[in-house]
């Protein structure tokens, strides 16, 4: 089981270290990294293995939110299912 | 396996685009609560109802959560209550009605439905009380929801029915005149009624359904007008390829959650409804989808061609992405619920009649109309009959749901708030059509009806 964290927002330093860390403390293995930063704007894709996650899937979507609030960032947590069924046949 | 650009545009949809799950809603049968002691058969109506559903908000938030989808609304649809009263002759109906409010409160959702009676071919035991109880039972719930079929195009039209619709809808209106005719918001009246709707006001859980199920509706009006205002040239073909495709994703995310709630529930999924459900808010609006393929206004010449091309394409786009399509699936027009109806119908270039037009070519009825508090009964059921016309013969569901704004006239707006939005009263036509409605009896079924 995969999710995808996706994280839009202006650049700051660490937001990258922020992120993964919460995923190290979930149990959340972190698989691939897509980033880039276009004038400023920091755009990023995590996709995470949360099937050895030792919590519940719903609190690492909680503190991303909250990170997200946090940092002034957008940042969504969804399993990767809602990707495949909507963009696959 | 997965890209980028899928990631965003699904994220984009949701976030800016209004793209949601409009309802899930379980099915429950009450027949096996049927009891000759109304207090008992309520009592068996509340324990079935909270054993049944008692997980349906938390596993709904569960969802929510997982997919990073909103679930705007959890509901339960239950067998027609006429059913149900049938039994308990010269008893008040309306004590079903107090029990499915307490079990709506204890469960925590939004809506029940289905304090119903199917009438179409004529009123059997308990169904005539069911009926007269409707604007008490309105007036003193919050949350429970009504709907009588009172045709089909197998049986014809049941003018007594049609007629007796009539009163009920201006007596339910009346009652709630403080609450602005809110009880009227939450009775519709039907000509071949489907068995297995999601939709409020509509839902009721047929008697051919298993006895629980899980139905999804989805929504994304939104959705569907970003993607053509990319196309700003193209071709009417190209625009129903484009929805098409809008339709299979919106489509698919509502197979994924039906799925999901149905494994995490233990009960069998029953149907994804395919509709393209507006709510008030900005960008959220059926008819800016038709003004983004090139009409001025919604309510236009041209308008019924372009809702007629937008209701299948929703269809054949959607039907490929499950497998267990069902319910109204098509394209709504509520007024009061769509923020481009109302600015057509407060511009005035959207009328009843042009509404009625629409309705023969999408789901499902003159929905959501607030009309002058003054209307005669009788010139509801006239609407009525002429809408249920439409549905009979064109071997499809339509629907009626007028609110009578007690007290206002043309150019007065009621405001609902929520989804249900606010309309403006629409003018109606002043010559009576009582001498026709007071005829009663049935209109026979159409010729086509005989297919056997």
């Amino acid at each position: 089981m995969r999710a995808v964290v996706t994280v839009i927002g202006k650049d700051n330093v660490g937001i990258l270290h922020k992120v993964s860390g919460i995923c190290a403390e979930m149990g959340a293995n972190v698989i691939e990294v897509t980033q880039s930063v276009l004038q400023d704007m920091f755009a990023m894709i995590m996709l995470v293995d949360i099937s050895g996650m030792d919590k519940d899937f719903a609190e690492l979507v909680d503190r991303m939110t909250a990170l997200g609030s946090e940092l002034g960032l957008s940042i969504h947590t969804m399993h990767e299912d809602i990707f495949n069924s909507m963009h696959n046949i | 396996m997965l890209n980028v650009y899928n990631i965003l545009e699904t994220i984009r949809m949701i976030q800016d685009e209004c793209l949601d799950i409009r309802t899930i809603t379980m099915g429950i049968s009450l027949l096996d609560c049927i009891d000759t002691d109304i207090d008992k058969a309520c009592e068996k109506v509340y324990n079935k109802i909270v054993d049944r559903a008692k997980n349906l908000v938390p596993v709904g938030q569960q969802i929510e959560k997982e997919y990073g989808i909103p679930i705007i609304n959890k509901r339960i649809s239950v067998t027609p209550v006429a059913m149900l009263a049938s039994a308990c002759p010269g008893q008040n109906p309306v004590k079903f009605a107090k029990a499915l409010q307490k079990a709506a409160d204890t469960c925590g959702v939004n809506f029940i439905g289905g304090y119903s009676a199917l009438v179409q071919k004529g009123f059997s035991a308990g169904d005539e009380a069911l009926i007269r109880s409707i604007p008490e039972a309105l007036d003193v719930t919050n949350n429970i929801c009504s709907s009588v079929n009172i045709g089909s195009t197998k049986s014809g039209i049941n003018m007594d029915a049609v007629k007796l619709m009539g009163q009920i809808v201006k007596e339910t209106a009346v009652r709630t005149a403080d609450r602005d005719c809110i009880g009227a918001a939450k009775l519709v009246v039907f000509c071949n009624a489907v068995e297995d709707n999601p939709f409020m006001a509509g839902a009721f859980h047929g008697v051919g359904e298993p006895d629980c199920e899980i139905h999804v509706g989805v929504s994304g009006p939104g959705v569907v007008r970003a993607a053509l205002t990319k196309y700003p040239d193209a071709s009417i073909n190209e625009i129903a390829d484009i929805i098409k495709k809008t339709a299979f994703k919106i489509t698919r995310m509502g197979q994924l959650v039906g799925a999901r709630a149905s494994e995490l529930l233990g009960v069998p999924f029953g149907i994804v409804d395919l509709s393209l459900a507006p709510t008030p808010a900005i960008g959220d609006s059926v008819a800016h989808i038709l003004e983004e393929m090139g009409l001025e206004q919604c309510g236009t010449h041209g308008t019924t061609a372009c809702l007629a091309m937008l209701n299948d394409a929703v269809k054949k786009g959607g039907v490929m992405a499950s497998s267990t399509v069902g319910g109204l699936s098509g394209a709504f027009i509520p007024v009061s619920e769509d923020a481009g109806m109302i600015d057509a119908a407060v511009a005035g270039t959207l009328s009843l009649e042009k509404l009625e037009a629409m309705t023969a070519v999408c789901s499902v009825g003159l929905d959501m109309i607030v009309v002058p508090g003054d209307i005669a009964p009788e010139t509801i059921s006239a609407i009525i009959a002429d809408e249920a016309a439409i549905g009979m013969v064109n071997t499809k569901t339509t629907a009626v749901r007028l609110i009578p704004a007690v007290g206002k006239k043309e150019g007065e707006t009621l405001e609902f708030g929520g989804l249900l939005g606010s309309g403006p009263v629409m003018p109606i036509r002043t010559k009576s059509a009582a001498k026709f409605i007071n005829r009663g009896g049935r209109i026979p079924a159409p010729m086509h009806s005989l297919k056997n």
